[in-house]
């Protein structure tokens, strides 16, 4: 079962998906870190000093343009309401939505972190630990991704909230993981990776709340 | 005889409206109900209790044997082809799907297997909803406002339905301001428990 619902989150999540857009925030994250050379100037050092915090920062902002295709159409289609008829936890359907979006985003964003790289001139060692850091700090994103969009989905603006919502609660994550690039003996990516697998494991509970309370109106 | 679905002394609460209280209900095998009354009387509410979505003020519910639910929200994911729409619940059901063919058949939505949902009409979501909840094969159905949208031969279709559902067993709750057919049902008017 838990296979049946991971494969039915792909087809709608993933890029040429049926819910559409997948590859938008790839494309943005890319143009991000095309635009930054244009703006800062032909300054080599400079790029590769700063360029590891700009891949950080332009991931982030990737990740909340899907936000509101995440769990919004299933709560207005009543497919959480089937599931509960069927015995189906909202923590376990979360649980697979969250596995599916980390998926639909976070591989193809550590494959055009390379493209990013060479754009910005980064070292190999930087791009090793920018590669490592997202690695550690994607499954925290995608979860905090899924909690957001379960808080909001019910709300009339919930699209434009969640963006907001998810900057501050990524602030850790982007603290540790880039930070990762000024101190490389590792503490950073170990707490970044912390921070992703506390998020993992605490937002099945509280979007699947969210979810339930969102019935209540 | 043993109820497959019973409720007792619900009362349930919108906001700070209390919408009915005192509503008690027993099904047993074969039995129907017919959940009448005007809009915004609670008959959407009632069912939503039943089906264990919205907990009730006060009361509790039973049920012995599986639930189907049909509703205003179809559960078909909109950009998908049909076949596959009712194909993910089927699966999730454990029905095959030849008998998800047979359903689709019964229904009139044959010529529809290739279409996105979306591209269906409102008769033609419900009638798919209807494929999905016969493939789930659950002994308690929960229909709430199962008509709407559907034209003369499709509401002969569910009264014809419901009754085969009930002949083989099946207890149902029909809500529903329309008047539908049904044989020996007892009819409970909400308004009679209105607080």
């Amino acid at each position: 079962m838990i296979g049946r619902l991971l494969l039915r989150d792909l087809a709608l999540l993933m890029p040429g998906g049926r819910r559409g857009g997948a590859l938008l925030p790839l494309l943005f994250f890319l143009a991000v870190a095309m635009l930054y050379p244009f703006a800062v100037g032909p300054d080599a050092p400079l790029l590769a000093r700063t360029g590891g915090g700009v891949i950080w920062v332009a991931a982030l902002l990737a990740a909340i343009l899907p936000l509101d295709r995440l769990v919004a159409p299933d709560l207005d289609e009543g497919v959480f309401d089937q599931l509960a008829v069927r015995g189906v936890a909202e923590e376990l359907a979360i649980a697979v939505r969250m596995l599916a979006h980390w998926l639909s985003f976070a591989p193809l964003l550590l494959l055009a972190a390379l493209p990013a790289a060479a754009l910005l001139g980064l070292e190999r060692e930087t791009l090793r630990t920018v590669l490592l850091g997202l690695l550690a700090g994607t499954p925290g994103l995608a979860a905090i991704g899924v909690l957001i969009a379960a808080l909001t989905a019910s709300l009339r603006s919930g699209a434009a909230l969640s963006g907001l919502l998810l900057i501050p609660l990524s602030v850790p994550i982007l603290i540790f993981g880039a930070g990762a690039l000024a101190r490389p003996d590792g503490g950073g990516l170990a707490f970044a990776a912390a921070i992703s697998l506390l998020l993992v494991a605490v937002t099945p509970f509280a979007a699947g709340a969210a979810v339930r309370a969102a019935r209540e109106e | 005889m043993q109820a497959m679905l019973a409720a007792r002394d619900l009362a349930c609460r919108r906001g700070e409206r209390l919408l009915f209280r005192g509503l008690s209900l027993s099904l047993s095998r074969g039995e129907a109900c017919h959940v009448a009354g005007p809009n915004g009387i609670g008959k959407t509410s009632l069912i939503r209790i039943l089906a264990g979505l919205l907990r009730p003020f006060h009361g509790s519910v039973e049920s012995r044997a599986s639930i189907a639910l049909l509703d205003e929200r179809h559960a078909l994911d909109p950009q998908v082809p049909l076949e596959r729409a009712l194909a993910f619940w089927s699966e999730l059901d454990g029905s095959g799907a030849s008998l998800m063919a047979a359903h689709r058949e019964r229904l009139g939505l044959a010529e529809l297997a290739d279409v996105p949902v979306r591209y269906l009409s409102t008769g033609q979501r419900k009638r798919a909803a209807l494929a999905r909840l016969l493939g789930q094969r659950a002994p308690v159905w929960l229909l709430d406002e199962p008509l709407n949208g559907l034209d003369t031969a499709g509401t002969e279709l569910v009264e014809t339905l419901i009754a085969e559902h009930r002949a083989a067993g099946g207890t149902c709750v029909v809500a529903s301001h329309q008047p539908i057919k049904l044989v020996e049902a007892t009819r409970l008017k909400i308004t009679d428990f209105a607080a």
